[in-house]
């Protein structure tokens, strides 16, 4: 197969790969600030993991919300106010579909399309390689930037397990329904919030559960004093109380509600509150407490068609689920071009700037502890405002880029949370939003 | 104006749910125009514009709505439910805000990417409320001085062109409230057209709000000599909406 030689060039057009939430919210951002946009999307439909049709999609029967609704919408196109407070996938998928077909995205999107390449080629512009999902010809054009929302939460991260098992091991990412768990011996392998909903649903439908984890984490109850716990943390938040006295506050409140997990067998946190990302899970206790959950510590390795655990046991499960999360990919951009270290994480300003190309842009690569559709939408526009001022004013550009490269990280990243890969794009949504904010005043367009 | 990123009160009590009246005119079959959404001051309800201005706007293919306000004087309660309602319609949406409607609809403007907005004889806030009214109804319009009720008169909110009996009519229809009350107007996103329309005889509104009301929004108003405060009922109704919808036609070819 040949490629075409020809390079078609879109001039002032942004490209934006992927038409998930983060996509969507960038588009149309970028359409607000008068830029054509060419977004690519592998799948044939919006909604990107949201959208359980996707062969990617992370999400389960069962997945809801872990924020709150008014902590998950968009700022300026909030949810139906008579949608619950924790709402279905499903129904975060129809609100993606009506911003979609609400701001008239989709003809700005090519669907069933998906993205080779990007290669810088000097002023800042881009040439872009695309080709039909799953094979076809080649296409390049060229952009005057590139905006990346391809997600990271579809390549999932799998344990290395050593030894011999008799039984099957799946990723979350494989579990879609509870049927899959009914009447057999499960074994969840990972203490975040996708493990601890499975464990769940296993307690309700498996004969046996084992739920391992490395360490102890805190478990946040869904409610708290009657309201949603998020919207109670960012009234604490609001008082601007300090770090410790909230500390102090959340063992409090954790005390009263939830109670001492250790009893049933957990390891007790090694870490302080709010040093993680946050867990959210008002039945995990619950299933404790009745038996139908067993905690155990971390797998070593299956050994005679079992599986062996660090301090020693045997058990003996017939499905094994590796809730271990996702890793993000960016095939088609070279390492460095968004200064990539070692272990795969990216260096960018924000979470979201490439350091070296002013034209490059990563938008919802984030671990919030509240939704990412909220700070998604701020990338977006803080990324349109700044191509925009690009555009139009290079100088005072210039001038920004300067002063933005002095912001300490310490005042947008969570700097004290356990070291590890889950916790690589953790970020306080006030914190965060403050520093985006920040940036935004400075590129205020002259009035 | 800045950025508004840290909603707090919206993140920590969110404002309570209600049922919404919204009075529609469709459009058969597929329409290239926005939809547009009529707001009027609260004790006014979506009848005020099913009267007239929806059916019009449907006539020259405008699918049109009307959102009947909440019971109460809650500023961001109101702002609330008009946004709500924008983002329920198929296509990003025209707010038409009326009376103290307009000032409803301003500062949903922060909160939505409005198509574009029209502010028709818009009360902005407690002293444009009491306006024009001091001189002609003084004594409907002194307890509102000292935060009361605002009651408006006949004489008010209709030109003489119009039959007394429907006057009295509509008159029996509304409530009268304490003004809302409101802090500075947030800067609209996504820079959508402002029109401000009125009349220069409307004797709740005066002449100087109108023209300080369209200068914050770098335009000046649309005038409709002879007509009073309620441009959607009064006699001549058709030249207002006519106005509004060739301007909007206008504007949303240019861009």
């Amino acid at each position: 197969m040949h490629d075409t030689p020809d390079i078609a060039d879109r001039r002032d057009a942004v490209c934006v790969i992927g038409a998930g939430a983060s996509g969507l919210a960038a588009i149309k951002n970028l359409r607000e600030h008068g830029f054509a946009v060419d977004c690519y999307e592998r799948e044939t439909s919006v909604g990107g993991a949201w959208n359980w049709r996707h062969d990617r999609s992370p999400v389960y029967a069962a997945t809801h919300l872990i924020s709150s609704r008014p902590l998950t919408e968009f700022p300026d196109f909030p949810m139906p106010d008579s949608w619950p407070d924790y709402p279905h996938h499903s129904q975060l998928l129809s609100y993606l579909e009506r911003y979609a077909k609400h701001f008239g995205l989709g003809e700005h999107i090519w669907f069933g399309t998906e993205v080779v390449s990007c290669e810088p080629v000097g002023d800042g512009r881009w040439d872009v390689t695309t080709q039909s999902t799953g094979g076809g010809s080649h296409r390049v054009q060229r952009y005057a930037a590139v905006i990346v929302a391809n997600g990271h939460n579809w390549s999932p991260a799998k344990p290395e397990i050593p030894g011999e098992f008799r039984g099957t091991v799946i990723h979350s990412a494989q579990y879609k329904d509870p049927a899959q768990l009914r009447n057999r011996k499960v074994l969840v392998i990972g203490g975040g919030n996708t493990g601890c909903d499975i464990a769940v649903e296993a307690a309700q439908q498996a004969t046996t559960v084992w739920h391992s984890t490395r360490r102890g984490y805190w478990y946040a109850p869904k409610y708290v004093l009657g309201r949603p716990a998020d919207q109670v943390n960012d009234r604490m938040l609001k008082w601007r109380l300090p770090l410790r006295l909230r500390q102090w506050l959340y063992r409090r409140t954790l005390a009263f509600t939830t109670g001492d997990l250790t009893r049933y067998g957990l390891p007790a946190p090694d870490h302080r509150p709010y040093e993680s990302h946050p867990i959210v899970n008002s039945q995990l206790p619950y299933y404790l407490g009745h038996g139908r959950i067993r905690p155990v510590p971390d797998v070593t390795r299956f050994a005679d068609g079992k599986v062996e655990l660090a301090d020693g046991r045997r058990i003996d499960p017939d499905l094994v689920i590796t809730a271990t999360g996702y890793r993000p990919r960016f095939e088609f951009l070279a390492p460095e071009l968004l200064d990539t270290e070692e272990d795969g994480r990216p260096d960018l300003h924000l979470h979201a700037f490439a350091r070296k190309h002013p034209t490059l842009a990563v938008v919802g690569l984030l671990q919030p502890d509240a939704g990412l559709l909220p700070l998604a939408h701020w990338q977006g526009v803080a990324v349109a405002r700044w191509l925009r001022l690009r555009h139009d004013d290079p100088v005072r550009a210039a001038a920004v880029q300067q002063k933005e490269s002095a912001r300490p990280v310490r005042s947008w990243s969570r700097r004290q949370v356990i070291p590890t890969r889950r916790h690589w794009f953790e970020v306080d949504h006030i914190a965060y939003l403050k520093a985006v904010g920040g940036l935004l005043r400075e590129m205020e367009p002259a009035k | 104006m800045s950025d508004n990123l840290l909603r707090f009160e919206d993140w920590t009590s969110p404002v309570p749910a209600v049922e919404r009246e919204v009075v529609s005119r469709l459009i058969e079959g597929e329409t290239e125009q926005p939809p547009l959404l009529f707001i009027p001051g609260p004790g006014r309800g979506a009848w005020a514009f099913a009267e007239h201005w929806l059916g019009h706007a449907a006539n020259r293919g405008f699918p049109a709505y009307a959102l009947t306000p909440r019971e109460g004087t809650d500023t961001r309660a109101h702002v609330h439910d008009v946004v709500q309602v924008a983002a329920s319609l198929p296509r990003q949406a025209v707010l038409v805000g009326h009376g103290q409607g307009a000032l409803v609809v301003t500062r949903a403007l922060g909160r939505y990417p409005a198509r574009a907005a029209v502010l028709a004889a818009p009360v902005m806030g407690r002293a444009g409320a009491i306006g024009a009214g001091f001189k002609a109804n003084p004594f409907g319009t002194l307890p509102a001085v000292f935060g009361g009720r605002l009651r408006l008169t006949k004489r008010q909110l209709f030109s003489a062109a119009l039959p007394a009996d429907e006057a009295d009519g509509y008159l029996n229809r509304m409530t009268f409230h304490r003004p809302l009350r409101a802090s500075a107007p947030p800067r609209p996103v996504g820079d959508p057209p402002v029109l401000v329309v009125g009349s220069p005889d409307d004797r709740v509104v005066s002449r100087k709000s109108l023209d300080r009301t369209a200068a914050e929004y770098g335009g000046a108003p649309l005038l409709f000599p002879g007509m009073g405060h309620e441009l959607m009922l009064d006699a001549g109704w058709a030249e207002p909406i006519d106005a509004i919808l060739d301007w909007l036609t206008k504007e949303l070819s240019a861009s």
